[in-house]
């Protein structure tokens, strides 16, 4: 169980998005999830190892490292991956739902059980808005717990039992702060798609739905006229 | 999800490539990142615990070696190899999108032969021969762009074996030893060898291309 079951789930969405939603999907896979993997995992591997006080007192480090970092960065970045990308699946769910209510009924149902209509355009559209609401969720939570998405090079601790205020030193700041610019800037990104796919969606069956409501106004005044 | 899903992704582009990116491709994979795996992964895997600073003073070492590397070549190699492959996408995009359409004009009844369509190769012309060169193009850019940013930030290609620190909380010029740094020059030469290589791939391609469409032109014209 790793992230290549992430990605095999994904894949099946793919079939049932729109163009913006596959787009949505290759952003989502290379650019954060890839980076994820081969990029940023090992910049936070040893974060707890390589932090440093400037104190030989026993318990002062674990205390402020934990003080600093309630939840490291890199497993909220992970949490923000899966949480984001599940949305996707209710799609996957509903479709399901129409093959099997098909089969059960042994009759074509839907003109297309993975055409986005009907009940599938209301799932995707509530996907979509799950989905930017939780990046806009971590993305709060990101810039809330650490102050902003820089990382200092100095942090000043003076939890007990740490003597004093001691300084303590964080490993590789300022690459861990191009890696969470790097997250931000992808999840903008992700964000900006997911709202231009619900406009793109919204306008496209309005549009569809007012010219089914005026060409059926239209025939009705031909019928009336003859 | 790792380099291999990168491969697989890749993989379909193949088919719709000139001889030529496919030669790009296979030396993107061989020589790039299975050379970053395999072998650079583990030349720079004890980066910061090997930094050694002549000091006893807590966080000057953190601070030294965040100073001096503000992000590590291997980062750096990966996020190159992200962007360098990601143009190719564009083209598996636009193919995607041209088999769409021909199968969108199946269902509104034109006779198309299923099977033909499957297996069809695509050729390199009219809209999808822009998408082609432009994705050649960012190819281009995004490799000339991680080589200068290479260059800049560790002022040229080789590593030091002494560095000079003095900033704070260091108490005054301490002397810093880079770990294994004959090594990590020369898999940074490697690799900018094989960038080279493959600038010089994408240009020929370029210029195939160019000359390809000149050619075509100039016969519809006789």
């Amino acid at each position: 169980m790793s992230w290549g079951f992430l990605r095999d789930l994904l894949s099946g969405v793919n079939k049932y998005s729109t163009g913006i939603g596959r787009i949505w999907i290759a952003i989502v896979f290379i650019f954060r999830l890839l980076v994820y993997v081969v990029a940023a995992e090992n910049v936070w591997k040893y974060e707890h190892d390589e932090f440093e006080c400037n104190t030989k007192q026993p318990g002062c480090e674990n205390v402020c490292f934990d003080h600093f970092f309630p939840v490291s960065q890199i497993r909220l970045w992970a949490l923000q991956l899966i949480t984001v990308s599940t949305p996707s699946l209710l799609v996957v769910f509903h479709v399901a739902y129409r093959e099997n209510r098909e089969k059960r009924h042994k009759q074509k149902l839907y003109r297309s059980t993975g055409k986005i209509d009907g009940g599938l355009l209301c799932t995707y559209l509530i996907s979509l808005i799950l989905k930017t609401g939780f990046e806009i969720v971590f993305l709060v939570l990101f810039y809330k717990l650490y102050n902003g998405f820089e990382v200092p090079r100095l942090v000043q601790c003076d939890m007990r039992p740490c003597p004093n205020a001691v300084d303590c030193y964080i490993s590789k700041p300022t690459e861990k702060m191009i890696f969470l610019y790097f997250l931000v800037a992808t999840s903008g990104v992700c964000i900006v798609l997911n709202v231009s796919e619900l406009s793109y969606l919204i306008f496209k069956y309005s549009i569809k739905c007012y010219m089914k409501t005026s060409s059926k106004k239209q025939h009705s005044s031909k019928s009336d006229c003859h | 999800m790792d380099w291999g899903a990168l491969h697989a992704i890749l993989g379909g582009v193949n088919k719709h490539s000139t001889s030529i990116g496919k030669i790009w491709l296979t030396v993107l994979f061989i020589f790039r990142i299975m050379i970053l795996v395999v072998a650079a992964e583990r030349v720079w895997g004890d980066e910061q615990q090997d930094f050694v600073c002549n000091t006893l003073q807590p966080g000057c070492k953190n601070v030294c070696y965040d100073h001096f590397f503000p992000i590590s070549h291997i980062r750096l190699w990966a996020l190159q190899l992200i962007f360098v492959s990601t143009p190719a996408l564009l083209v598996a995009m636009h193919v995607a999108y041209t088999r769409h359409e021909k199968k969108r004009r199946l269902r509104n009844g034109e006779k198309i032969n299923i099977e033909e369509m499957k297996n069809e190769r695509i050729h390199i012309q009219g809209p999808l021969w822009w998408t082609y060169t432009s994705s050649i193009f960012f190819r281009i850019i995004f490799e000339a762009v991680f080589m200068y940013t290479f260059y800049y930030m560790y002022d040229g290609y080789q590593m030091p074996r002494l560095v000079k620190c003095n900033a704070w909380p260091c108490p005054n010029t301490v002397d810093c030893f880079v770990s294994r740094p004959t090594e990590k020059t020369m898999f940074t030469i490697f690799m900018l060898a094989v960038s080279g290589i493959c600038i010089l791939l994408n240009l020929a391609e370029l210029c195939y291309l160019v000359i390809k469409v000149c050619m075509r032109e100039r016969r519809k014209s006789t």
